[in-house]
């Protein structure tokens, strides 16, 4: 793999399709998780890894699944190693699976990780492929954590709540109080919060597009009549 | 023509029987090495529950050694039995911590622990483990709020039947928008674990002749 595949790859996944803003897929567990930052971002992070591994897993055995049977055959894998993973997570890491155990089976019914296979690593090398399903687990975590922040803090008033459950009771004095004494905005936590939240996001991400498109233009303009001149 | 076809649906058949057969085998490689390790760590899970609901001064024995064992029962939404952990207190009954299902969670089983002192009080009520939804179902965990403790104190006698409900469905327990599913199974099931304590409560309490060691795996702390 080359650096400038490297990039791209990364780019794409994170920024230019992330699954969030982009693509829209996988909504269903997107909208029903982000009422916190924490809730997000460790839903993110199993999504990435999962993700990560399926591509890994898939890439190989690509030229040995039959074009018709694929779709079923690509399935059964995932749901071979989301269970995998959430058995070996119960059984070896409790503490993680006490905080991150309740989203994994969530990740199956996540569409975007049959998505990225079916577009990516079923055509590419394992090794881009694993990369190519880690970059976009980390652009739907940034979406999460975002979207998780403003519907928390507009919510509860806080940031950061139940970061306890993953890094101990100590962890307790790193929630932020941002609004003291609130009373807590119910629609920000149901889902329609989560739709007006995600529909501004994807309009800023829109907005910073359309000015990195115009700064092009304006840039490449003078040169354009000064050759013409 | 038909050949060709036939031959290339058998070919894509097998080709799916093939990836189902390493599917189920690494699922059941799996499952073999790692069901001992959860069994193990919910069982210290457990215990480390009832030490919550358990108050220390309610009980003066090895409370998770003094077990009985429980037929299935519709009250306790089992479907195999159960072990009851018994607490006493000079020689007299005084807790018990029944373990009871809830099965109508708005996504599969809700277990639960519960505990009720010898005069139908409960000493309080923890989810042991559950697939409700995360950030919507999931404030029965007293770890992400403190809702299941609404419980605490409360008994048959302080209540009619109908105020076992969810106060959406007009009871006297509160829940949280979003989900009303998970605390009305959670309600149900404890209504149904006091009724059960109710009747069962002097079989349930009978000394058994010999006390069984191999009943509860661990050391159990109370604290």
């Amino acid at each position: 793999m080359t650096s400038q595949e490297f990039k791209d790859i990364l780019y794409n996944g994170v920024w230019k399709q992330n699954t969030g803003l982009v693509q829209l897929l996988g909504m269903c567990p997107i909208l029903a998780v982000s009422s916190s930052v924490v809730n997000g971002v460790s839903l993110g992070l199993a999504t990435a890894m999962v993700m990560a591994l399926s591509g890994a897993a898939i890439a190989p055995i690509r030229d040995f699944v039959p074009n018709e049977a694929r779709i079923p055959v690509f399935i059964l894998i995932i749901a071979v190693l989301v269970t995998v993973v959430q058995f070996s997570m119960n059984a070896w890491m409790y503490d993680l699976y006490v905080v991150l155990g309740i989203f994994i089976p969530l990740i199956v019914t996540n569409c975007i990780v049959l998505a990225r296979i079916e577009a990516f690593a079923s055509k590419n090398p394992p090794l881009q492929s694993a990369l190519d399903g880690f970059a976009m687990g980390l652009g739907l975590t940034a979406v999460l954590a975002v979207l998780g922040g403003i519907r928390e803090i507009f919510g509860h008033g806080t940031l950061l709540s139940g970061i306890d459950l993953v890094f101990g009771e100590a962890a307790k004095t790193m929630v932020i109080t941002v609004i003291p004494n609130y009373h807590g905005f119910l629609l920000a936590i149901l889902p329609p919060g989560a739709f007006i939240a995600l529909g501004l996001l994807i309009a800023g991400k829109n907005w910073l597009n359309l000015r990195a498109e115009q700064k092009i233009r304006t840039e490449a303009a003078p040169v354009a009549a000064t050759q013409a001149a | 023509m038909r050949r060709t076809m036939a031959k290339a649906s058998l070919h894509t058949a097998l080709n799916l029987l093939f990836f189902t057969l390493i599917g189920t085998a690494m699922l059941a490689i799996t499952y073999n090495l790692t069901h001992e390790p959860i069994a193990r760590s919910e069982e210290n899970e457990k215990l480390r529950l009832i030490a919550q609901i358990a108050p220390a001064d309610a009980f003066d024995n090895d409370i998770v050694k003094d077990t009985a064992q429980l037929a299935a029962d519709p009250l306790l939404g089992n479907d195999n039995g159960t072990i009851v952990y018994r607490g006493r207190l000079k020689d007299r009954p005084s807790i018990a911590v029944l373990q009871v299902i809830a099965p109508d969670g708005y996504s599969g089983k809700i277990n639960l622990i519960i505990a009720i002192h010898s005069d139908g009080k409960i000493g309080g009520v923890r989810v042991v483990s559950h697939k409700e939804t995360p950030g919507l179902g999931d404030y029965i965990e007293i770890a992400r709020n403190n809702w299941i403790t609404v419980f605490n104190g409360t008994s048959l006698e302080n209540g009619k039947d109908s105020d076992w409900k969810v106060k959406k469905d007009g009871g006297k327990f509160d829940y949280m928008a979003g989900a009303t599913i998970t605390p009305r199974a959670v309600v149900k099931a404890v209504h149904k674990a006091l009724q059960y304590f109710a009747q069962h409560r002097e079989e349930m309490f009978k000394p058994h002749p010999a006390a069984k060691a191999d009943a509860v795996p661990g050391e159990g702390d109370k604290k």
